[in-house]
This record gives C-alpha cells, sequence and structure tokens, in this order.
C-alpha cells in the first residue's frame, strides 16, 4: 500500500533551517519555550535527509500544537487530544513518510491520554514531541495533568487536588521503545535529542520541559537555570556512569532498589560504585526507576531513557498482507465477490 | 444435488407452497443462528428468493431457559420475488418453553410448531413461567404441535461418537435441522460439508453433529409423524451467479470494491461495536488487498486514524452504530472543516445510550443530518436493501471523493444482519472512481475548488513543492491560511452548505413505484423498502391509489422530491424512530406528511403498513 508521491524526484540540494520556515508569523507569546523547540526541529530537519515534501507534522489542541503552521512541510492541525490517532492512520497507509506529533501536557495526557498510550504501544514509527510546561497556555492557565500538587491556578485557586502524572513513566508502562526527557532552554542537548528520536524506527517519545512565561513562568528554573543546571541535572548517556555537578563529583548509586545521590571520592565512593546508564537493556527497570527521580531530591534526569528495536506496527501488517498474497495470490476482487458459494440461474 | 437417502417424495404427499415462513428459537447457547443461516445457506442455494432476521439478545448467554435468553432466526423464502423476512411464521421451531413463550405468539393460525419434547421439564417450564406445560393443557390448540424428543433422540444418534452427553446434547439444533430440511424438501449435503469444515480440528464433534443432522432427516422421512411435506419452487430471479449476503459483507465487500475502482487502497478503523462489528471481521481478513484494518482504542482513533489515511490518499472508512457515531462527530467536524474524503458507515440500532444493542431503529437520521457543531453539513445516503448496502458503499465513495467530504451511510441491524440472494456484477460493470490527486505547483492552492462542483484540491503528503497546512482552525477561501475574518468565515459556511447541495445535481431522481400522482404516497428510506413495497404492492393488487417512493439519499434529497410529494393528497412516511424523516420533508417542502412510527427494535410488518394506509385512503 505504499504511496510513492515523491518518487522519481531528482537528488535535491540540500537544505538548510531556513527551508523548513513556512511563511506564517510565528504566533507564540514573545519569549515562550516553543521558540526553542521550533528552532532545534528546524535545524535538525535538514540532516536528516528525508525530502521535505514526506515530512508532515501533526498536531491536536493548545499552543504547542500551532506549531505545523510553522514547518515548511505538510502539516495537519487536528482536534484536541487526537493528533496520535491522525498520525497514526496516515504511517500506517503512508509508511515512508516521516510523521511527527507536536502535543502539550494538555493535549497528550488529559484529552489525548488514551491515544497516548495506545499510540505507544503499537510502536508505529512517528515521533511525539510532547511539551510539557504544567499548565494549560492556551485556555489561559487552569492546571494540567502534570500541575504539581497543590498548585495554585485559575481554576485551582485553593491549590490543586490531584497528583500529577508523570510523562516518561506514563511512555514506559505503554511500552514504548524510545523515551527521552530533554529541556527547552539547552538547544544542543534538545537538538540531540529530537535526532536521535528521529532516527529510531518505532515510536518515539521525547517529553521536552518547556517553559510558559505567561500562566507558569519559572516552573522548572529550579533546575534548569544556567547556573545551577549542571548540578541539578543528570544527563543521560547510554554506558557511561550516572555523573553530574558542576565539579563532577556527585553521582548516583543504587542501595538496594532505590537510587540514591552520592559524592565521588567521599566514604570511599568510587566511579565503579555508580549506576551505568543501559538504555537499551532488554527490560524497561532501570529508566522506570530513573524516571522516579524527581528535583530537588534527585538532579532531573534528561537524555534517552530507553531505547529498544522492535517491529513497527506498519512493517507487520506490510509482512502479513505480503504473506497472505504469497498464500492465497493477489487479491481478485470478482473472485472475492462471489464468495463461497454462488449459483446460477439461467 | 443430490438429497440423502431415499427420495422422500416417494412415501408422503407434497404440497405446494409459494412462500414459506420459518423462525428457529432456542437459547443462546444453542446454536440457532448458526441453524437459521445454514437454513438459509442451502435455500439460497436451492434458488429460493430469501430474506432473513436474525434477532438475539444483547447477552451472549444468558441464564439458560430464561425468556430474555432466547435467540431467533426467521427466513422467508419463496417461489417469486420477496422484499421481507415475513410478517408472521407459519413454522416455528423452538427448542425450549422459553422459546415457545416469547414467539409462540407470532405463530400464524394452523401454523407448524415443533418442540424439543425433552427440554419440557418442569424446572424449565417454571424457567419459562409456564405455571402449566403448554403441550398439555391444550393452550397450543390452534397449532399444528410436533412434540419431539428431539434431545434423546439426538444423544442416541451421536450415541457411536466418544463425546459426553453435555457435548452430545449440543448436538440437538442439527438433529432439528435435518427434520425442517426434509420437511422443505433440502438437502443436507451443503450443511455436511460445512460441519466438515468447521469442525476441521475436532473430528469428534463433526461427526456427532452429521450424525444429529441426518438421523433428524431421516427420522422425518421414515416416521409418519409429518403427513405431508413441502415444495417451494426455484425464484424466477434474472438470469446471473447469485450468492447469498449480508448487509454488512456487503458494506465490506462494497468498500473493497470502491478501493479498486478508485485505485487507491482502503482504510479501515474500527472500534468494535454490534451490530457493525462483522464489516470489520470481514475486512480483516482480506489481507492480500490493498486493505488495511485498524483496531483502534476507542470510536475517536478509530475515525482519526481514518482521516489520517485519507489525508494521505487512502479511502479512508469506518463503521460503527450509534453511540460510536455520536462519539465520533467531532472528528466528523474535522473532516468537515479539512474537505477530506471519509465514508462512515453507521449501523443503527436501538437507543439511546447503549439502548438495545441488537436490535434495529432507524432513529440516527437526525444525528447524521444535523447531529455536530455548527453548521457541518454532510452527505447522508442509505441502503434500501441488505445487498444494496454493496451498491451504495461504492457510491458513498464516489460521492466523498468527488467532493471531497465525507458521506455518512445509514445501514441498520435488519440491514447489516439481514441476507438475501445478491446477483454477483462482474467488476467491468461498475462505474470506476476517478482520483485526481493535485501535483502542479503553479495552480495549487490548497483551498482553490473546482467551480462545479466546489471540491478543494487534493494534495498530498509525498507532493514535492506542495507542502501546505491543513486544520480544524476556519481558513481563507483559495489560499487556507487560517482566517478570522468574519466576512471569510460566512462565506466558507455558505461554500461547505453548497458544497453539499449541488451532489443533487449528481444523484438519480427518486422514482415512484406505482402511478405518478394519487391518493397516498408512502415514503420511506432504509431498511424499510421491504415492508412499504410489499405493502404497497399488495394494495395496488387491489387497486388502491396508493403509490411509493424511497429515498436512498437524506442529505441532499433528491432534486425532484418536492414535486413528487406534491402530486399526492397525503403522504404517509412509515420509520422506526418517532418521525425523522418526517420533520425533514416537512421542513424542506412544507408537505404535511404523516407519520407511521415504531420504536419496538424490530422492523414494519407489512401488515403495519397496509393497515395504515387503508385508514388514510
Amino acid at each position: 500500500m505504499a504511496e510513492t508521491g515523491g518518487a522519481g524526484t531528482p537528488e535535491p540540494p540540500k537544505l538548510t533551517r531556513q527551508d523548513f520556515a513556512s511563511d506564517q508569523t510565528v504566533r507564540w507569546c514573545p519569549g515562550c519555550g516553543d521558540y526553542s523547540v521550533l528552532a532545534q526541529v528546524q535545524r535538525v530537519m535538514p540532516d536528516l535527509g528525508v525530502p521535505r515534501e514526506n515530512i508532515v507534522f501533526i498536531s491536536g489542541i493548545g499552543c504547542s500544537s500551532r506549531f505545523p503552521y510553522y514547518m515548511n512541510t505538510y502539516g495537519f492541525h487536528g482536534i484536541h487530544g487526537r493528533a496520535a490517532t491522525l498520525a497514526s492512520g496516515l504511517k500506517i497507509s503512508r509508511p515512508e513518510l516521516s510523521v511527527w506529533v507536536a502535543t502539550g501536557d494538555g493535549d497528550g495526557l488529559s484529552i489525548g491520554g488514551n491515544h497516548l498510550i495506545h499510540c505507544l504501544r503499537r510502536n508505529i514509527d512517528i515521533n511525539i514531541l510532547l511539551f510539557n510546561n504544567r499548565i494549560y497556555g492556551l485556555t489561559k492557565g487552569q492546571y494540567s495533568p502534570t500541575s504539581e500538587f497543590g498548585k495554585k491556578t485559575k481554576s485551582s485557586p485553593f491549590g490543586t487536588a490531584e497528583q500529577p502524572i508523570n510523562p516518561i513513566c506514563v511512555a514506559i508502562a505503554s511500552e514504548a521503545t524510545f523515551v527521552a526527557r530533554s529541556l527547552d532552554v539547552d538547544p544542543v542537548h534538545l537538538a540531540r535529542t529530537i535526532e536521535r528520536a528521529a532516527r529510531h524506527k518505532g515510536t518515539s517519545f521525547v517529553e521536552i520541559y518547556q517553559n510558559c512565561n505567561i500562566f507558569n513562568d519559572g516552573a522548572f528554573e529550579g533546575f534548569t537555570a544556567k547556573e545551577v543546571r549542571s548540578d541539578r541535572v543528570l544527563v543521560l548517556e547510554h554506558g557511561r556512569p550516572m555523573i553530574f555537578g558542576k565539579s563532577r563529583d556527585k553521582g548516583i548509586r543504587l542501595r538496594g532498589l532505590d537510587p540514591e545521590v552520592v559524592t565521588l571520592g567521599r566514604d570511599g565512593v568510587t566511579e565503579k560504585d555508580l549506576l551505568v546508564h543501559d538504555e537499551s537493556a532488554p527490560e524497561p527497570t532501570l529508566a522506570y526507576l530513573l524516571s522516579r527521580m524527581t528535583y530537588p531530591e534527585f538532579p532531573v534526569p534528561v537524555g534517552v531513557f530507553y531505547s529498544v528495536e522492535k517491529p513497527t506496527l506498519e512493517e507487520i501488517l506490510v509482512k502479513q498482507g505480503e504473506e497472505a498474497t504469497r498464500r492465497l495470490g493477489p487479491g481478485d476482487i470478482e473472485k472475492l465477490m462471489r464468495g463461497t458459494e454462488t449459483w446460477t440461474v439461467s | 444435488m443430490s438429497t440423502p437417502t431415499q427420495s422422500p417424495e416417494s412415501r408422503t404427499p407434497v404440497q405446494e407452497l409459494d412462500t414459506v415462513v420459518i423462525r428457529f428459537v432456542g437459547d443462546s447457547g444453542d446454536g440457532m443462528q448458526m441453524t437459521g443461516s445454514q437454513f438459509a445457506d442451502t435455500t439460497a442455494i436451492l434458488g429460493n428468493d430469501l430474506a432473513t432476521l436474525p434477532d438475539y439478545p444483547a447477552e451472549i448467554r444468558a441464564p439458560a431457559g430464561t425468556l430474555p435468553g432466547v435467540s431467533g432466526y426467521q427466513i422467508s423464502f419463496s417461489s417469486r420475488d420477496i422484499h421481507t423476512p415475513g410478517d408472521q411464521p407459519g413454522v416455528l421451531v423452538a427448542m425450549n418453553p422459553a422459546a415457545v413463550k416469547a414467539n409462540i405468539q407470532d405463530l400464524e393460525e394452523g401454523g407448524i410448531l415443533i418442540v424439543d419434547a425433552d427440554a419440557f421439564t418442569p424446572q424449565s417450564l417454571s424457567k419459562a413461567g409456564y405455571k402449566e406445560n403448554p403441550l398439555k393443557d391444550g393452550s397450543l390448540a390452534d397449532y399444528r404441535v410436533f412434540d419431539l424428543p428431539i434431545t434423546s433422540m439426538t444423544l442416541r444418534a451421536v450415541g457411536q461418537t466418544t463425546l459426553g452427553a453435555r457435548a452430545a446434547t449440543r448436538c440437538k439444533n442439527f438433529f432439528a435441522l435435518g427434520i425442517v430440511f426434509w420437511l422443505y424438501e433440502r438437502p443436507v449435503d451443503y450443511t455436511e460439508q460445512w460441519i466438515r469444515d468447521k469442525f476441521k480440528a475436532n473430528e469428534e464433534v463433526a461427526r456427532a453433529n452429521l450424525a444429529a443432522l441426518q438421523t433428524g432427516y431421516n427420522y422425518a422421512d421414515t416416521t409418519e409423524i409429518f403427513t405431508t411435506h413441502y415444495r417451494v419452487r426455484k425464484a424466477s430471479l434474472q438470469p446471473g451467479t447469485y450468492r447469498k449476503i449480508t448487509g454488512n459483507e456487503a458494506t465490506a465487500l462494497g468498500c473493497v470494491t470502491a478501493a479498486v475502482l478508485a485505485g487507491r487502497p482502503l482504510f479501515y478503523g474500527s472500534y468494535p461495536i454490534t451490530p457493525a462489528s462483522e464489516i470489520l471481521h470481514e475486512l480483516a481478513r482480506f489481507k492480500n488487498f490493498p486493505v488495511r484494518t485498524f483496531q483502534a482504542e476507542d470510536e475517536i482513533a478509530a475515525i482519526g486514524a481514518a482521516i489520517g489515511a485519507s489525508y494521505g490518499g487512502a479511502l479512508g472508512l469506518c463503521g460503527t452504530s450509534g453511540p460510536g457515531m455520536a462519539l465520533k462527530s467531532e472528528a466528523v467536524g474535522l473532516a468537515v472543516m479539512t474537505e477530506l474524503p471519509l465514508v462512515i458507515v453507521d449501523v443503527q440500532r436501538g437507543g439511546p445510550s447503549t439502548g438495545l444493542p441488537t436490535k434495529t431503529e432507524q432513529a440516527d437520521l437526525f444525528q447524521a443530518v444535523f447531529g455536530r457543531n455548527s453548521e457541518c453539513p454532510v452527505a447522508v445516503i442509505a441502503p434500501a436493501t441488505p445487498s444494496e448496502c454493496f451498491s451504495m458503499s461504492i457510491e458513498a465513495f464516489r460521492i466523498a471523493i468527488k467532493y471531497m467530504t465525507p458521506v455518512l451511510v445509514l445501514s441498520d441491524g435488519y440491514l447489516g444482519n439481514g441476507a438475501e440472494p445478491w446477483k454477483v456484477p462482474r467488476l467491468d460493470e461498475l462505474p470506476k472512481i476517478p482520483v485526481n490527486f493535485h501535483a502542479d505547483r503553479e495552480t495549487f492552492q490548497p483551498y482553490r475548488r473546482d467551480p462545479r462542483t466546489l471540491a478543494r484540491m487534493w494534495a498530498i503528503p509525498g507532493t514535492p513543492g506542495l507542502e501546505h497546512r491543513i486544520g480544524g482552525l476556519e481558513k481563507e477561501d483559495g489560499s487556507g491560511n487560517v482566517s478570522y475574518d468574519p466576512l471569510n468565515h460566512e462565506k466558507m459556511v455558505l461554500l461547505r452548505a453548497e458544497k453539499i447541495a449541488r451532489i443533487a445535481d449528481d444523484i438519480p431522481e427518486v422514482k415512484v413505484l406505482g402511478s405518478d400522482s394519487g391518493k397516498v404516497l408512502v415514503l420511506g428510506w432504509g431498511s424499510t423498502y421491504g415492508s412499504i413495497t410489499s405493502a404497497v404492492e399488495r394494495l395496488r393488487a387491489r387497486d388502491a391509489p396508493v403509490s411509493s417512493a424511497h429515498l436512498r439519499y437524506l442529505n441532499p434529497f433528491p432534486r425532484n422530491l418536492g414535486s413528487v410529494l406534491r402530486r399526492f393528497e397525503k403522504v404517509l412516511v412509515p420509520e422506526l424512530n418517532l418521525g425523522q424523516l418526517r420533520f425533514m420533508v416537512r421542513g424542506h417542502y412544507l408537505a404535511d406528511a404523516v407519520g407511521l412510527n415504531k420504536v419496538q427494535g424490530k422492523p414494519f410488518k407489512i401488515s403495519e403498513i397496509v393497515r395504515k394506509v387503508e385508514e388514510m385512503l
């Protein structure tokens, strides 16, 4: 069922990030973290080597969901929470396309939570960027499913009474094959993470901590501010011991089933005692343990939590089709119409 | 086709009948749907015209022997052209007291009642609410009762197999079927083959069922319980190759055929829902065709995925029933706004809410035509018979693609589950469905329209140089850029309405059955076709000044509908709802239509319509 709309085009010239900017004026609030995500996505795109016409950005509703309008690719601004469904149908019927979903904490985890988990477990090869600003911005400041417990907002003047949901935990529990987190304020890390997500075969899930400077300003500043970031953020690197801190002297050690922060050189702690990141472990146990580490008890992990290869849904469907065709021959519609039992009237 | 053992003609007198209506009833675990459809299959192959009405409870296995657990399958077969599964069965085959209790009032006076006498134990009589055994208290005196020890004879028949008594008892439906096959001169060999295939993995069960079937047949043949048996000659159908088909099968087949005719793949997004799930089951088998089925996590995901597939150039399709349709309405609005082709089949059932999941109703017409926020027009069409689900599915895609619009197809439980013979068309008899993807950069604008159809340009991802964005926000005419301009919005609302209205130029006019004018016009839509047509034929045979017209297009209406309505003194609209088409017809044409409305989860009886028309004459 593959579509080859772009086939036959000559080798395209190398594109630049400007080639991915649409002619639409970007209308996010000045200072919004979304600008950074847009810039990094546009920066990464030319390196992926995918013809622009084969890239599709799909979104739901919310501030982040305006994303497709600003990308000079194909784009579909859908309805609230349903971007993953549109993307699933598109990718299944057009596996050769590079399909992206831009969503937020409300769009992706509240109204669209069901679609998110099922998209992840199906492992359809689409890339999901979840902009988490822990607030409803477009509707002007109600709490979201990721807002911290007790948060005072327009719809919770006495503080929320709800526990927040942790997007990385949800993704891991949903059998995601690629789970990562990055920060709007760290463009280099963000670009690297987006690129890895793009190159992963299967559903990629990237949570991006994104500042809403109007309704939830400074939500992540406690650990993302430049002067504290290296002490309060743990950058995950596959195969490397978990070390962080300005002087690279802190690390994560496992005590029983719980992680703990230790200082290298103190009480005889050496690098060998530290947890070593393994993003491709057969079971996502370590990824889950890391996802539970939150500031201020722990540094906030960013980077790739988990990345494993599994067959994608669309691949399996293509195989089933080939197998059926091998067994039954190519579909004969007239034969199908006649069914198993016919009789003739003359 | 050979008949087993001796021909029954040698012994018992034969009576010729023109039409027979049989209803098989039993517990929902008794295999009545299977029994009925086996009878229907054999009957179809013998060349009778037929119509079926499966009627089963929503519970998979309600407590055995109780009234809510009764499952039935009615079939009418005939030597002439028939349109309905019959008002009243002339034969009732009942496997237990509850089945008798729930159905006996429908059996025609003097009709044949075949019961499993073994099932009439004090316990099961009381479960069915009988104080006295109806086989003994004379309450069944109006019928020809054959109380046969079906269970014990089945147990004896399958005695040679190693099945336990419980499993052996389950073969009793085939014993009963064997009896009915003999009674109506049907051969058992088609069902024999079916049993061998079905129970391939379990030879012991296959052998037991075969033994039950054959013994039932022989029992009827050799004992002199039945003094007569009956012959229904072949119907004189149009020459051609025929098969039996249900509405849901025809829908699935029609949609695959549409994909072949359009040269595009079919994408079916669906969430299981009664009575539409068979469409999913059917399409999921067609793996060697360009068909993808996607069992979504919910109704919304099903339509979202179908819209995504349409956006990519596939034929997006959804099947559902009323509650699912309700969940899809926001997404239908998205497809209207983004002007993408999409077909949604609503196999209607009794409602509101969960309602009567397994029973038929026509009460989603308003939902289909009006059930979305704001001004959100879509094309709405409705097949009239099970086999018409095939051609109307193709028609739905033709309209969806040509006009870049969602099309809602209103089937219902009666059509979806009901079966009839279908003359299989050749592919070259069917219309091609042209698909034109736009590829030219110079002329491309996402919302530039065909001046005649008002359809916007369809440019699919993968087309170089045509990268563009669409979405649910209001679009500027032409460019497709987001626009909040008040006058542009009004223009777009009017354009979307006009686009649908123009479909009226592209669909057949409504035909009148009978005289072109007269005293009463019976106007129907959807699955009431059979009952209305039979009623009007019956009345016209008595020279009553009545005609009928049947709508397959509900939005827009056929161009000539207004003038047809004006040519009759009175208009009667029978519907399985409280008057939704009547309301629309009154609104559109100021026609003083009268309703005949029924919401019992059952189709109209012919006699109900005849009676109402007689009142109006």
